[in-house]
C-alpha cells in the first residue's frame, strides 16, 4: 500500500528554489535513506513530508489524500519528525515524555517511557533529572522517545545520529532496529552516516533540489 | 484650592528641560531632537486637551463622554501597535484588549459607587487605563516577538509532536502575559514607599486630605492590577495565533 506519494514538489523561499520537481513514492513499511550533500534540500524535504512548511508547487499525498486537507494536528500525530539537534524543553525529561499525553488529553503512561528508556540505556531515575544536565547523547536519545510515546505509522529521522560518539549511535541504532522489527513503523532517514547508507534497502539522493532515485 | 502654577512659573520651570537637554548634548546621545519635539508636542496637547476637557466637563453630555473615550482607546490602541513588528491586525487586537479592560474596570468602578458618571471622573480615569493597558500591551508584543525568536526550534518540536498552536506557544503565552503585568505588580509592591503616585499627589498638591487620597491610590491600584492583567491576557491570546499561518506552521520571522 503507498503511504507517501510526492509528485513535482517544489518548495521555494525568498525566490531561490531549495527542491524541484521531487517525484517519490514510499511504501507503507518502507525503510528509506535519503543521502546528499549539505545544503542540497534534504532536511527541506523531511520538513515538507513533516507539514513543518509546506510545498510552493506540486501535491504530496498522505494515503492516497492531499496533504493540505489533513488536520495538521492530527496528521503530525501519525507522522513524527524527529528533528536534526534537537532541543528538549520546560524543566526535566517528564516534562518532555509526558508531553505527547498532555496534547492528547490523556494520562502519562509511565509504563510506555520505562520500556522506551530502557531500549535507550536511560536509567529509570533519569526521568527527573534536569535536561539542562543531560549529555548530547542523552538529549538525542530522550528526543527520539518522546517521538515514539505513541507510536507513529511514518517516522522521519533528520540526520538523528550526526555528532554522535559510535555508543551512543548503536544505541540510536538499536532502537530503529528494534522498532522496524516489532511494530512495523515505515521510516525514512536521512542521513550521512556511511554504514546506513551501504546498508539501506531503499536509497535516494538529494542534490541540488533534486532527488534521484538510487535504489 | 492651593495650586499655584502660572504662566510665569510654568515658563521658569521649563528650564528643567535645560537639564535634560545639557545631558544629551554632553553624552552625545542623539536625543536634542526628540526632546524639543516631545517638549513642543506636551506643551501643544495637554493645552488642547485642557480646553477640551472643560468643555467636555461643562457640556456634561453622555455621547459627547463615549466619544472622547473611544478617541483615548483609540490612541493608546494605535501606540500599542507600533510594538507590534507589524502582524496582522494589531491594531484592531490592540484596541479590543484596551477598550475591554477599560469598559469593564469603569464598569466596576462606577456599580460599586467609588466614581461617580460624570466626565470629569470618567474620562481622566479612562486616559488612566487606557494608557495602563497600552504600556502593558506594547511590552507584551516586544516580549512575544523576542520569545518566538529565540524559542523557535521548541515551538517546532512541539508543533512536530501534534501540539496544537496554543500548546505549542503555551510557554511564551504565560512569561508574555506575567511581562506584561510585572511592572504593575511591582509598583503595587512599593507603592507609598519609593513614589506617592500621580493621582494620590494631584489630591495631595489639591489639598485634599492625604488619609483621603491614599483611599483613591488604593482604588487606582486595584484597577491598574485588572487592567493590566486583562488588557496583557486578551492581547496575548489574540496576538500569539498571528505567528501562525492556517496550516498551523510557525511564519517566518527573518526578515521583520
Amino acid at each position: 500500500m503507498t503511504l507517501l506519494e510526492l509528485s513535482g514538489v517544489g518548495f521555494a523561499a525568498n525566490d531561490h528554489a531549495i527542491l524541484q520537481d521531487v517525484n517519490l513514492t514510499v511504501e507503507a513499511d518502507d525503510y528509506l535513506t535519503i543521502t546528499g550533500p549539505s545544503g542540497g534540500g534534504k532536511s527541506t524535504l523531511l520538513k515538507l513530508i513533516a507539514t513543518m512548511i509546506s510545498p510552493t508547487a506540486g501535491t504530496i499525498r498522505y494515503e492516497g489524500k492531499d496533504l493540505e486537507t489533513y488536520d495538521p494536528i492530527m496528521y503530525r500525530r501519525e507522522v513524527s519528525y524527529c528533528f536534526q539537534q534537537p532541543t528538549l524543553f520546560g524543566t526535566d525529561v517528564l516534562e518532555n515524555l509526558s508531553f505527547p499525553a498532555l496534547i492528547r488529553g490523556k494520562e502519562f503512561d509511565r509504563n510506555r517511557a520505562m520500556e522506551l528508556m530502557d531500549y535507550v540505556k536511560l536509567q529509570p531515575d533519569m526521568l527527573n533529572h534536569p535536561v539542562n544536565e543531560l549529555s548530547g547523547g542523552e538529549r538525542q536519545r530522550v528526543a527520539l522517545i518522546r517521538n515514539l510515546m505513541y507510536l507513529p505509522k511514518l517516522l522521519l529521522l533528520d540526520e538523528i545520529s550526526t555528532g554522535l560518539d559510535s555508543e551512543n549511535k548503536a544505541i540510536v541504532w538499536s532502537l530503529i532496529d528494534r522498532l522496524k522489527a516489532d511494530s512495523g513503523v515505515t521510516l525514512i532517514s536521512v542521513t550521512h552516516d556511511e554504514r546506513e547508507i551501504a546498508d539501506a534497502k531503499n536509497l535516494a539522493r538529494v542534490e541540488n533540489g533534486h532527488l534521484e532515485v538510487v535504489r | 484650592m492651593n495650586l499655584a502654577v502660572t504662566n510665569l512659573s510654568l515658563t521658569l520651570v521649563m528650564g528643567l528641560v535645560l537639564i535634560a537637554l545639557w545631558i544629551g548634548w554632553h553624552e552625545q546621545l542623539g536625543v536634542d531632537k526628540d526632546i524639543i519635539i516631545g517638549v513642543i508636542r506636551a506643551v501643544i496637547q495637554l493645552t488642547v486637551v485642557g480646553y477640551v476637557l472643560k468643555y467636555v466637563f461643562r457640556i456634561d453630555n453622555l455621547l459627547l463622554t463615549l466619544v472622547l473615550m473611544l478617541i483615548i482607546v483609540f490612541n493608546a490602541a494605535d501606540n500599542a501597535r507600533k510594538r507590534s513588528k507589524g502582524f496582522e491586525g494589531a491594531f484592531w487586537i490592540s484596541f479590543i484588549a484596551i477598550l475591554t479592560s477599560t469598559f469593564v474596570v469603569l464598569s466596576v468602578l462606577v456599580l460599586s459607587g467609588s466614581i461617580k458618571m460624570t466626565p470629569s471622573q470618567i474620562v481622566p480615569i479612562s486616559g488612566m487605563v487606557a494608557s495602563n493597558s497600552m504600556v502593558a500591551i506594547g511590552l507584551c508584543y516586544r516580549n512575544m516577538y523576542a520569545m518566538f525568536r529565540d524559542q523557535r526550534q521548541q515551538v517546532l518540536e512541539r508543533l512536530a509532536l501534534g501540539a496544537d498552536i496554543k500548546n505549542a506557544s503555551r510557554g511564551i503565552l504565560r512569561e508574555t502575559i506575567r511581562t506584561g503585568m510585572s511592572p504593575t505588580i511591582d509598583s503595587s509592591k512599593t507603592v507609598g514607599l519609593v513614589s506617592l503616585p500621580g493621582m494620590m499627589s494631584g489630591l495631595i498638591i489639591a489639598g485634599v486630605d492625604p488619609v483621603k487620597a491614599i483611599k483613591y491610590q488604593i482604588m487606582v491600584t486595584f484597577m491598574l492590577l485588572a487592567t493590566t492583567s486583562l488588557a496583557s491576557f486578551i492581547a496575548c491570546y489574540l496576538a500569539y495565533k498571528k505567528y501562525y499561518n492556517s496550516r498551523m506552521q510557525l511564519i517566518d520571522l527573518n526578515g521583520k
